[in-house]
Parts: structure tokens; C-alpha cells; sequence
């Protein structure tokens, strides 16, 4: 499986997003920077790490989510390729409309960065099917504006329709309904402010974020032998 | 003020411009001499800033030649960006730690934050990647709200910046005392990685290569920072706000790309980072390392506003800029890859034979200086010294014992001081994780990271107990080198070398001057007894507000190799059933000790001695117990005594202790007695540890009560709930910050 890590100006999580494709989960794994003439119809999925895309001046993700490769990757989305959002990457779906919803400043106002315990809401994503439902995980989160917000409306869908795929155990920066993570209706775009590419060795504090990347690789290799 | 670019060399000379510049007489004298004609507005500045005492060290330099720089193990000891060291497998690690106390006084944020910006630079224009950050910070009584903003403001600079610019930042260390009120301290490390053979160097070698400039514009900001940073901070300090730089961590993170890709480039002949004294310091010191000379086009330089003077532009310390000398006919290649990131990179000039400094603007010569009159012939003093008398009286004094009644209440008191106190309000703001090599995080005795691709890992840490050293500062020197060597050695790994961000006050007053020299031959020795040289580092003085210095705080920064990553020792005990020992036996010590501070908010006595054959001895012996995996947990002692090591050995899990300590219950629990060290092991390996470490006696058992409780003649003297102590541990910081002073 071929996975496209993208690089904006200021991605920083961006090798470490790179290692767990290649190295943790042992697959192909290419950093693609965002004015690359690469097509990403080559790959077989698509992560956006985490960082400082632009510096997040503006609004976090904003700018990033205007580049052409953003274009590109709707493109892909709308064709049902796996997309994974983390941190950065999670607030530029947000703001390229691939995801419902905007970030908020954390609710005590400050950057905090620690292992959260997340619950795992629905395991049969294309992301999430390693786990157990309810499983409790944990996994990083480092992030100064996390706090998920959406409308009561938009809430509901994404609760009607199982789109709230991770909560937190406990809320940590004053997200709606303890969202941690959320798919969209098609179920192929994932967007998470937890990091699950910092929590795929023990040595490391945790191993829970792997199963992430082979709940991808399964289904890739399900869906491609049933094709095939 | 001093934007005037009509003065002529006479006004300079008849008004004595010079002198707002920060240059004596005899230094403006000496200028002429080397000139053999008056110096003109320009060049008198710049002269300023590269004679100032930040870039020419003039005070420092007699003291800085006394530390040992040198081992096998060495691959670049001072003199160039960072220090490198050999770790194997043709890796090496590249460190050091650098001040930003003034900036920091008056603008927090940006001061802390450029601080962290300027040590990254030095860092990756050695080629290297930058890997993790530490900070050493010091601040005044938490109860005052100028201090509360002060402490707010920096980490909220360092969290920023650091945070941004995706290296993770995993230690360092927050002491509070008085003497920092009005002057906090800032001392930012970084360490980076880096292939042996991609070690960059700053000279601007090969006469007719081009010099490129690159990064962000030239602003009017920071001017005259060097000079700033080398005077008194006092009420007019405020004034001078204009002096502080303002970051940009974004446009770093691509300068650090796009240099580290430009690195690769054979075009490349020698990169250097423009910190303090701006183009002025990175242009001449290379070429002055090089032994040539360099000829610039100030009208070719990127400017960010307009009509800058050449005396502006040469003494700007706007941030994120870089030099790179690079082969003639090969610049585009180099200017390509900082396109690529959307930075500027502009050929600015070349490099000459004639070894002046020499700088055009509009069609005129607009300063030309013998190079290594900037860089090399700096006048360096002599400062007279004087011991002071408030350390002969303090060598006079009883041994300082202290009346403690309750050890459980006393326990809990200290556990609540801030600078015992659990600093996670600190580095919970702190990405401590991006690039996904932490090991042992933010809260342990040392940080470790492993290193990709090796079964090695680095463990690393900053320390200074500047009590001690107020007290004896040639015994808290050897202190404080020696304490960082035990976190080191603690996490498992061998210490390898230091980076020494020294911090004093005025060196013209005799008595501040001997505390420098004291400390020095402190540090001097017992670097030297570790097999621990002083790689890098840096001096701030003029540390004092309104005449009142600060506790002479020479931090210590430094590196360790664990040798393989079964090596790496947490510093929490581990699981029940476990035996707890201490390593080294206590005495009546406690001036300068947090018990002291408690009882009597003040320090006085002598500091406690420390034996550097005993210390070298018990390293070596827990190190070994360690590499043969006899060892579950390891933390030092220090502040606050055995009694606080034992209770944060207990904050990570829901465990319990039980030991029983002889002798005096007050100097078991409480004293600061050095070289001591608590450390948990299995019940079978108690006998193969003992036979290790001579010095370990057994004191009791990890349990499943999570009770912290202390027998002492026969009787439980102190029985606390952990859940309890942690509470007031962690909850100390964040309440005193929530209290209005």
C-alpha cells in the first residue's frame, strides 16, 4: 500500500506521520510537498500531518486548505480513497469543507500536550476496525486549538450517523459532545486531533495508534481483493 | 538618538557618540589606532556591538580559558555555532544553551521566544537537525504579579515559538528565588543530530565566492540588543523595549528545511546564523575564521522598511536570517532551494584577499575595517576581585540546624514551594513528543530521546543550584556541574559533555567578578573530574536591577550517551515489592537547602560540601548497576532532601513506600547532603547490587498502600496518603498563579 504524507510550509508532524506508515506499519510511504507535480491518484491513501501549516496565521489550516493540492485531494475524496487528518491536518478539512465543524481556542487557553484517554465510538470505519468498541486508548494530544465545535444541528447528524468516531474520557479542551475525532458520511475522511502516528511503539509510551494504520491497511487489502 | 548617518567622524568623536553606543574612551581611542583615522558614525557602531561584552566576551574570556574543552569524544569543542560530539556509527550531537535574560525582563514573550529562535539557528547552521529543546529559567517570588506575568509570559514565548517550529521541547528546569524579581533568567539549550561528515562550518573561505543572504527581511528591530545586553537593567530598561526582537517561528521552520537541503549542496562553503550584533557579527566572523575579507552591497540587502541607514541595517537583530558563502557561478543552485520554501536568499557580495570588512551603500563606502580588528582585537579586561564579606561572615557561622517538629507537615510544606513544586503547568504547554523520539519526558531527572536507527539514545538535562553558589561559589560550581551529570547518570546514560550558560551580575564590581571566578574553577574541575568538557556556551552579565545582582547562576547543560535503549532508567519507582536504597549516607547540611528557605526565607551558612572522588565513585558504580540491569528506578537527591526524592518517586503510578531511616530524623529526610542518589531494585538483584554500589544502604520496600510512610526509632514518624502529597505537588504552581498579589 502507498500512502502520500502531504508537507505544507510549516507541517511539522509531517516525518512522524512518514515513520508510521513506513516504518511502524511497514509500508510504502512518500513525503509529497504541497507544489509537488506528483498525482495523487498514485497513492492509495492520503495523510495530512499535524504542524503549522503557514504558521496557522490567520486561522488554523485556512490557508493551507486554499493551496491546489487541497483541490486535488477532494478530488480524491469524492472517489472514496482514504484521507487521514491529524492535528493540522484535521483543521485543514475542517476549514477545505471536507469535514463539518471549526476548531475553537482550547477552553483554558493554552497549548497543552500529554497522553489523553480516547474511547473508540465506532469500530466499523475503514480507520477503526482493529479496535473493540469502547475500546479506551491513548493516545497524544498537543494542540492549542482543539476544541471542536459545531452546531446542534450538525451534531446530531454526526451523532444519528455514527460519525463520531473518538471521544475523549476526559475532555480536555471543551470540544462539543467530547468529540475527539470525526468521519465523514461517506466514511473515507477522517479527521482527529489526537496523534495516532506519536503512539505506535512502547518505547514511545504507547502502541495504540498502530492499530489505526492497520485498520487502513486491512480494508485497503479487503477491498482490494474483492475488486481484484 | 542614534539615527543620525550625517554625523561625521568629528561629531562621533567631539560629542561622544561612541559613548551611547556603549564604548569607553580608551575603547574609542583604541578604534583609532586601528583605524588610523577617526571612525565614522557606522563603523563606530559597529564596533560597538562586536566589542560589546555579549560578542567579545572581554570580561569573560581570562575565565572562560580555565574550563577543560577537550576529550576523545570531543569533535568541536567552543568557537563555532555549537559543540559536537562523537556518539558512533559516524553520529554526532551537536549542543548549546544561550541566555536572553534583558529582552526577556522587559518583553517576555518575544525576549523567550527569540531566545529559542536564536539556539535553534546556531544549532542547525551547523548542518545539524534540531531535536529537542531545554530551558533553564529563573524567576522572583511567585507572589508578586509582575513575576506571575514575567513566568506567564516566557513560557508562553518558549511554548509558541517551540511549538511551531516542531522541535520538541523535553526539559529544563523553573527555580524561584527573590534575587531574579526584577531580573528572571532565560537559558534556552538545544540539541541537534547530525551525520559526521555534514558538518557546516561559518568561514567564508575562497577569495571571489559569493556571500548570499537569506531568510527574513532587515527591520529596524533589536538594534543594539548586543550592547542592551551587556549594561544594568534599571527603570530606563523599559525604554529600551525597542531593542527586543520580535520571532517568527514559521519562517524559521523553513529556514531549518531549506538550510539542512542546502546543506547537501557542494556549492555550500560555509553557513552561519545571524544572532546577536545581526549581519555585523555572522559577516565578519567569517570571514575573520577564514582569514579573508568581505565586501557587501548594503543596497542588495532585503530590507523590511524603508530608508534603513547602513548603521540600522548592520546593527539589526531581526530574526531568521542567515549567511551562507557560497562557489562562485553556483549561487542559483543555493538560491533555488530557500525559493522553494518561499524564502528570500539574495547574493549580497564576496569574499575577499585584502581581509577588510567592507560595506558600499548608494555608490559609497560605507565602512571599512581590518576584519580581525572586530572579531580578535577586542580589548579584554582584567577585572579586579574581591571576595565579599557576606561570605567571610557566612564561613564564620555555626552549622545552621534546623528545629523541624512535624516531618510530615514539613514534608508537605516543601513539596508545595515552587521550585520543588510539579511544573507540569509548565511543560503541558510544551510539545514535547513532534518528531517522535521521547522516551523519558518533561518531569524525569533527565530527558531521553532515542536515536533513530541505533540502539542508543541520548539523555539530557540542565542544573544549577544557585543557592550554593551564592553561598561558596566555588563548591556550588562543582556542585552544579556534578548534579547534572547524576541526572545523566540516573536516565542510564554516561555523561558526555556540557554547554555553560553563565549568568552573574556586574563584573566591574569586584565582588560579583570573584563569585565568576569562583564558580569557574568550580565548574573547571569538576568537568574535568567527570571527563565532561565545556563544549559551548555562553555569558550573560549585568544580570542586576537597580544595583541589586542575582545569584551567580552558572547553568549547566548537559548530554549523555545511553548506550543501548535497555539502558534507559525512569526515575518513578517501578513496582511493588521493590527494594529502596540510598545511595550515601546524610549529614547536618541545610544552608542553602529548601528547609532553610522555608524556616528562615532566607540563605546563610555554608554551602555542603561535596567530595568529586566520592561523586566520580558513585556514578560510576549506579551506572554500572544499571547497564547490568540491576536497577528499576533512579532519581537524585536534591532539593528538599531524601524525603521529596521519595515522594516523587511515588507521583507517577498508585504505589507506596515504607523505609526506615536511623539517626536524626531532621537530616535523614531534609538535608542536601551531595553525590546521593534513591533507587529502587528487585528483591533478587538486592545482593548483586550491593556488591555494585558500595555506598547503597537498604531502607525499605516499594508497596501497594500508596502511602509514603517513614519509620524512625522504632515509631511510624510520617504516614501520607500519596494521592494527597501529589495533590498539593501539582496543585501549587497553578494556585499560586491563580492568587492575586
Amino acid at each position: 500500500m502507498r500512502f502520500a504524507v502531504i508537507v505544507f510550509p510549516g507541517s511539522n508532524c509531517d516525518r512522524d506521520m512518514y515513520h508510521a506508515a513506513k516504518d511502524a506499519l511497514g509500508e510504502e510511504a512518500e513525503l509529497v510537498w504541497y507544489q509537488s507535480d506528483e498525482n495523487l491518484a498514485d497513492y492509495d491513501a492520503i495523510l495530512l500531518p499535524g504542524g503549522f501549516s503557514y504558521g496557522d496565521y490567520l486561522r488554523s489550516g485556512a490557508i493551507a486548505s486554499t493551496s491546489s493540492i487541497v483541490t486535488e485531494i477532494k478530488q480524491q475524496a469524492a472517489l472514496g480513497k482514504p484521507i487521514l487528518g491529524v492535528c493540522n491536518g484535521f483543521q485543514v478539512l475542517l476549514e477545505s469543507g471536507l469535514l463539518p465543524g471549526a476548531m475553537l481556542r482550547n477552553k483554558r487557553l493554552k497549548f497543552m500536550c500529554h497522553f489523553e484517554e480516547l474511547v473508540v465510538q465506532n469500530n466499523e470505519t475503514i480507520f477503526t476496525t482493529s479496535y473493540q468498541k469502547h475500546e479506551r486508548i491513548s493516545l497524544p494530544i498537543a494542540h492549542g486549538e482543539g476544541n471542536y465545535y459545531c452546531d446542534p444541528a450538525t451534531q446530531q447528524q454526526l451523532e444519528a450517523n455514527g460519525q463520531i468516531v473518538f471521544t475523549y474520557g476526559e475532555n480536555p479542551n471543551g470540544s462539543v459532545a467530547d468529540i475527539a475525532g470525526i468521519i465523514n458520511e461517506q466514511g473515507n475522511v477522517l479527521g482527529m486531533m489526537p496523534h495516532p502516528e506519536r503512539a505506535v511503539e512502547e518505547l514511545l509510551g504507547s502502541a495504540d495508534g498502530l492499530k489505526l494504520f492497520q485498520s487502513i491497511l486491512h480494508n485497503w487489502r479487503e477491498s482490494h481483493v474483492t475488486s481484484a | 538618538m542614534l539615527q543620525a548617518p550625517e554625523m561625521t567622524p568629528e561629531v562621533v568623536e567631539q560629542e561622544k557618540l561612541y559613548r551611547e553606543m556603549g564604548l569607553t574612551d580608551e575603547e574609542y581611542q583604541l578604534i583609532q589606532q586601528i583605524m588610523k583615522r577617526k571612525p565614522n558614525f557606522t563603523e563606530t557602531g559597529i564596533f560597538s556591538v562586536m566589542w560589546s561584552e555579549h560578542c567579545s566576551y572581554k570580561t569573560s574570556k581570562p575565565l572562560l580559558k580555565k574550563f577543560p574543552t577537550e576529550a576523545s569524544h570531543v569533535v568541536q569543542g567552543p568557537g563555532e555555532g555549537a559543540g559536537v560530539i562523537d556518539i558512533g556509527e559516524g553520529k554526532a550531537v551537536v549542543f548549546k544553551i544561550e541566555s536572553h535574560n534583558h529582552p526577556s525582563a522587559v518583553e517576555p514573550y518575544q525576549g523567550a521566544a527569540t531566545g529559542v529562535g536564536g539556539i535553534i539557528r546556531d544549532v542547525f547552521s551547523m548542518g545539524a537537525r534540531p531535536i529537542a529543546l531545554l530551558n533553564s529559567l529563573r524567576f522572583g517570588n511567585l507572589s508578586s504579579n509582575r513575576v506571575k506575568y514575567l513566568f506567564e509570559e516566557v513560557v508562553n514565548g518558549i511554548a509558541g515559538y517551540g511549538n511551531c517550529v516542531g522541535v520538541p521541547t523535553v526539559g529544563g528546569e523553573v527555580q524561584f528565588d527573590n534575587c531574579y524579581d526584577g531580573n528572571p533568567l532565560v537559558n534556552a539549550m538545544c540539541v541537534g543530530l547530525i551525520d559526521q561528515k555534514d558538518i557546516q562550518k561559518g568561514i567564508a573561505a575562497g577569495v571571489g565566492n559569493t556571500v548570499i543572504y537569506a531568510g527574513a527581511a532587515t527591520g529596524r528591530d533589536g538594534i543594539h540588543g548586543a550592547t542592551f545586553a551587556s549594561e544594568d537593567l534599571s527603570e530606563e530598561s523599559e525604554s529600551k523595549r525597542s531593542s527586543v526582537q520580535v520571532g517568527d517561528p514559521f519562517m524559521e521552520k523553513l529556514l531549518i528545511e531549506a538550510c539542512l537541503e542546502v546543506i547537501h549542496s557542494d556549492a555550500l562553503v560555509g553557513i552561519q546564523d545571524m544572532g546577536a550584533a545581526g549581519l555585523t557579527s555572522s559577516a565578519s566572523e567569517m570571514a575573520s575564521k577564514a582569514g579573508t575579507g568581505m565586501e557587501m552591497n548594503l543596497d542588495l540587502i532585503p530590507q523590511r522598511e524603508q530608508d534603513m541607514t547602513p548603521y540600522e541595517m548592520m546593527l539589526s537583530e531581526s530574526q531568521e536570517r542567515m549567511l551562507l558563502v557560497v562557489k562562485k557561478g553556483q549561487e542559483q543552485e543555493i538560491i533555488d532551494v530557500f525559493t522553494k520554501y518561499g524564502l528570500e536568499a539574495v547574493a549580497v557580495g564576496h569574499v575577499t584577499e585584502d581581509k577588510q570588512f567592507r560595506l558600499l551603500h548608494k555608490g559609497e563606502v560605507a565602512a571599512d575595517i581590518p576584519v580581525d580588528s572586530l572579531a580578535e582585537d577586542a580589548p579584554i579586561f582584567h577585572k579586579s576581585s574581591k571576595k565579599p564579606a557576606y561570605i567571610t561572615g557566612f564561613e564564620q557561622m555555626d552549622t545552621y540546624i534546623p528545629e523541624v517538629q512535624d516531618h510530615g507537615e514539613t514534608l508537605k510544606t516543601l513539596l508545595q514551594q515552587p521550585t520543588i513544586a510539579s511544573k507540569e503547568w509548565v511543560y503541558d504547554q510544551y510539545d514535547s513528543m513532534v518528531q517522535t523520539n521521547t522516551v523519558l519526558a518533561p518531569g524525569s531527572d533527565a530527558a531521553v530521546l532515542r536515536v533513530r536507527g541505533m540502539d542508543k539514545a541520548i539523555a539530557m538535562t540542565t542544573d544549577c543550584n544557585s543557592r550554593y553558589i551564592y553561598l561558596e561559589p566555588e563548591t556550588g560550581g562543582k556542585i552544579a556541574v556534578a548534579e547534572a551529570a547524576r541526572n545523566i547518570v540516573c536516565a542510564g546514560g554516561k555523561p558526555m559533555a556540557l554547554t555553560d550558560g553563565l549568568n552573574f551580575g556586574n563584573p566591574d564590581k569586584p565582588e560579583n567578578f570573584w563569585q565568576m571566578e569562583k564558580s569557574v574553577d568550580g565548574m573547571s574541575e569538576a568537568s574535568l573530574k567527570l571527563n565532561t568538557p565545556v563544549i559551548s556556551g555562553n555569558v550573560s552579565l549585568y544580570n542586576e536591577t537597580n544595583g541589586q545582582a542575582i545569584f551567580p547562576t552558572p547553568v549547566v547543560g548537559m548530554v549523555g550517551l545511553i548506550e543501548s535503549l535497555e539502558h534507559i532508567t525512569p526515575s518513578f519507582f517501578q513496582q511493588e515489592g521493590d527494594a529502596v536504597y540510598v545511595i550515601g549516607d546524610a549529614e547536618q547540611e541545610f544552608a542553602g537547602s529548601e528547609l532553610q528557605n522555608v524556616l528562615e526565607t532566607n540563605y546563610f551558612g555554608k554551602a555542603p560540601k561535596i567530595d568529586l572522588d566520592v561523586e566520580t565513585l558513585r556514578q560510576r558504580q549506579l551506572l554500572e548497576a544499571i547497564q547490568t540491569g540491576l536497577v528499576e528506578s533512579a532519581h537524585d537527591i536534591a532539593e528538599g532532601g531524601l524525603a521529596v526524592a521519595l515522594a516523587e518517586s511515588l507521583f507517577d503510578q498508585t504505589l507506596g513506600c515504607e523505609v526506615t531511616l536511623d539517626g536524626d530524623l531532621t537530616t535523614a529526610l531534609f538535608s542536601e547532603t551531595q553525590s546521593r542518589f534513591l533507587v529502587s531494585v528487585k528483591q533478587e538483584n538486592k545482593q548483586a547490587f550491593e556488591r555494585v554500589v558500595e555506598d547503597a544502604t537498604y531502607l525499605g520496600d516499594v508497596t501497594n498502600n500508596a502511602k509514603l510512610q517513614v519509620i524512625s526509632k522504632g515509631k511510624l514518624a510520617i504516614s501520607e496518603s500519596v494521592e494527597n502529597l501529589k495533590a498539593l505537588w501539582k496543585g501549587a504552581i497553578p494556585c499560586m498563579l491563580k492568587s492575586k498579589g
